[in-house]
């Protein structure tokens, strides 16, 4: 076994400046930015009124809420409520695939194999970024304007909404496909539409699959909300029920959000593994 | 140099052909099945969603009507021609979508403190008890999947109006999404670390601070930003229900048809979500670049 040599200490720190002695501007960084946030939190609470009784009292009244909301129970409008939710399941499914279906061309003319001018691909890419910066509540709202009260309206807010998010999504995975089979494609003989359908397409279905099927599950939550501003579905029914304060109906139909949640997540999950593999997924 | 290709005898191929066929017919039959599932699904939706298509065609016209009675002012000239008069409430809005703002940070920052706390226990590899683990976790999991509106309209009546409930129920449905997220990265990270301060005699909160975190805090710190972007979003809509922000005003507009209020305030909306966007992508880039090179 060898010593180790004492080390140079000063020939080190003259190599190593910034191991040593960093400048004082970036150790103080960290903490600064700590300082900051903080500051800017307590700002925060002062200026959104916050105060401890508030808080106290606000608990104290939720706490009664809890209470009052066991046990769960829908009352007589059991029927209504699972036609409600049977609605909700539905703006849900038909919101994706028709987000889906809008996203798909969209996604081809934003990727950048496909179409390299960024004349094209630039605008398109901010339209679907302004689309996606619009809530989805706010998209019923508007739908509401246009179509009327109820799930339809509820139908076409998802799927405008999701559209922008699905073409971004597909997009990346239209970029991320792998060139070899499109140059095969072509060496083959085919023209542009065949490099698509053949070389691209069968690469990109599975993982769009797998993209929409997860949006079906998180779709489910979004059109629980929808009716709250009207556009049918549970949310109409729960918006109504912690208005008139009926904590056991207001349980139940939180319950069955979850429920049903949990059922689409199972059920969208064993798909999407029977679609594109278990090792793709994890 | 030709390659010769060694063509099997009929009787074998004629074997290898049906065998291939079938597993052929096998796929298209299942595929069939598979799309006819779905359509028969999305058709039960239809009739369920009261998809009504005349309505829909009839109505259609009205969707860009609508955007084209959004961008006139009231006299019915374009709204760009006078910024002053479409913009005419622009301090108010600009306090409310500070005040919009403000309760995203307050809501993100309070939600992720409190998912650090909990990821530790939810994490299969540091859970102290399971019986914690699996109590936390079906906790996060309600957390999660009630949507921060419903949150909203609960607390709003527990609270009273204001932005105070948007921030409870936006830190509450961040706890439940950012403690999940927060568990995965500490189920992922090298335990090696973690069995050394063990073995000084560290104790459980030794370990998580000075094994755990370490490995885990520039993940955390990445999903919190990307959920502060979220959040945003979620709080721009928090006062159609009450809890404070911007949306009061836009609901006011859009149910009271004051149109070119409806795109001078979404107008603001998307900028402030663009500019959200783009500065945490680059401070996550500022942060996380540099340890990737």
């Amino acid at each position: 076994m060898t010593m180790q040599a004492e080390p140079d200490l000063a020939a080190l720190k003259l190599r190593h400046p910034a191991v040593f002695g960093p400048p004082t501007a970036s150790r103080l960084a960290k903490p600064g930015i700590g300082l900051a946030a903080l500051a800017l939190l307590i700002f925060g609470l002062i200026d959104l009124d916050f105060s401890p009784q508030r808080i106290w009292s606000g608990l104290g009244q939720l706490g009664w809420f809890t209470l009052l909301m066991i046990p769960p129970d829908p009352g007589s409008s059991l029927p209504t409520y699972l036609k409600a939710m049977g609605e909700t399941l539905s703006i849900a499914l038909l919101g994706t695939t028709l987000a889906a279906l809008l996203a798909l061309p969209f996604s081809f003319l934003a990727a950048r194999n496909i179409v390299p001018t960024q004349l094209i691909r630039f605008p398109v890419r901010r339209f679907l970024d302004t689309i996606r910066g619009i809530d989805v509540l706010i998209w019923a709202l508007v739908w509401i304007n246009v179509v009327g009260l109820g799930p339809f309206a509820g139908v076409l807010a998802i799927a405008v909404s999701d559209c922008g998010a699905f073409g971004k999504l597909f997009s990346e995975a239209i970029e991320t496909a792998d060139r070899k089979q499109v140059e095969g494609v072509r060496a083959a003989g085919g023209n542009k539409l065949h490099e698509i359908r053949f070389g691209l397409l069968p690469q990109v279905l599975p993982v769009i699959a797998g993209q929409v099927l997860y949006f079906i599950e998180s779709n489910t939550r979004s059109a629980t909300i929808i009716g709250i501003v009207g556009a049918g579905g549970i949310g109409l029914q729960l918006a109504e029920q912690i208005r008139v304060l009926e904590w056991q109906k207001v349980s139940f139909l939180i319950l069955m959000i979850l429920v049903a949640v949990a059922a689409i997540d199972f059920i969208s999950t064993r798909l999407r593994f029977a679609i594109i593999g278990k090792r793709a997924v994890t | 140099m030709a390659l010769a290709i060694s063509l099997l005898p009929e009787s074998q191929l004629a074997a290898l052909n049906a065998a291939y066929r079938s597993a052929q017919a096998r796929r298209r039959r299942r595929a069939a099945l598979f799309v006819g599932v779905a359509v028969l699904a999305l058709l039960l939706a239809a009739v369920g969603a009261e998809v009504d298509l005349t309505t829909f065609v009839e109505k259609f016209g009205n969707f860009f009507s609508y955007f084209d009675r959004i961008f006139r002012l009231d006299s019915g000239a374009r709204v760009w021609t006078d910024p002053a008069e479409w913009f005419w409430g622009w301090r108010n809005w600009l306090k409310l979508l500070g005040e919009t703002l403000l309760i995203s940070y307050v809501g993100t920052l309070s939600g992720a403190m409190l998912a650090l706390l909990l990821n530790f226990v939810a994490a299969r590899n540091t859970a102290p008890r399971p019986w914690l683990m699996f109590v936390v976790r079906r906790f996060l999991e309600v957390c999660r999947t009630v949507p921060d509106i419903v949150f909203a309209l609960v607390f709003v009546i527990a609270f009273g109006l204001g932005p105070m409930a948007g921030v409870l129920a936006i830190a509450i449905h961040s706890t439940g999404a950012l403690a999940k997220q927060f568990a995965e990265i500490v189920e992922n990270i090298d335990m090696k670390p973690v069995e050394g301060v063990r073995s000084t005699g560290a104790g459980w909160i030794a370990c998580m601070r000075f094994a755990v975190l370490p490995q885990a805090i520039a993940g955390f710190a990445s999903y919190t930003l990307l959920r502060f972007e979220i959040n945003v979003r979620g709080a721009s809509v928090m006062g159609f229900v009450g809890a404070g922000g911007i949306g009061q005003e836009l609901v006011v507009a859009i149910r009271k048809f004051y149109y070119s209020d409806v795109s001078a305030i979404l107008l603001l909306i998307i900028v402030t979500v663009f500019v959200i966007d783009i500065s945490t992508g680059w401070i996550r880039s500022r942060l996380f670049g540099g340890e990737r090179t």
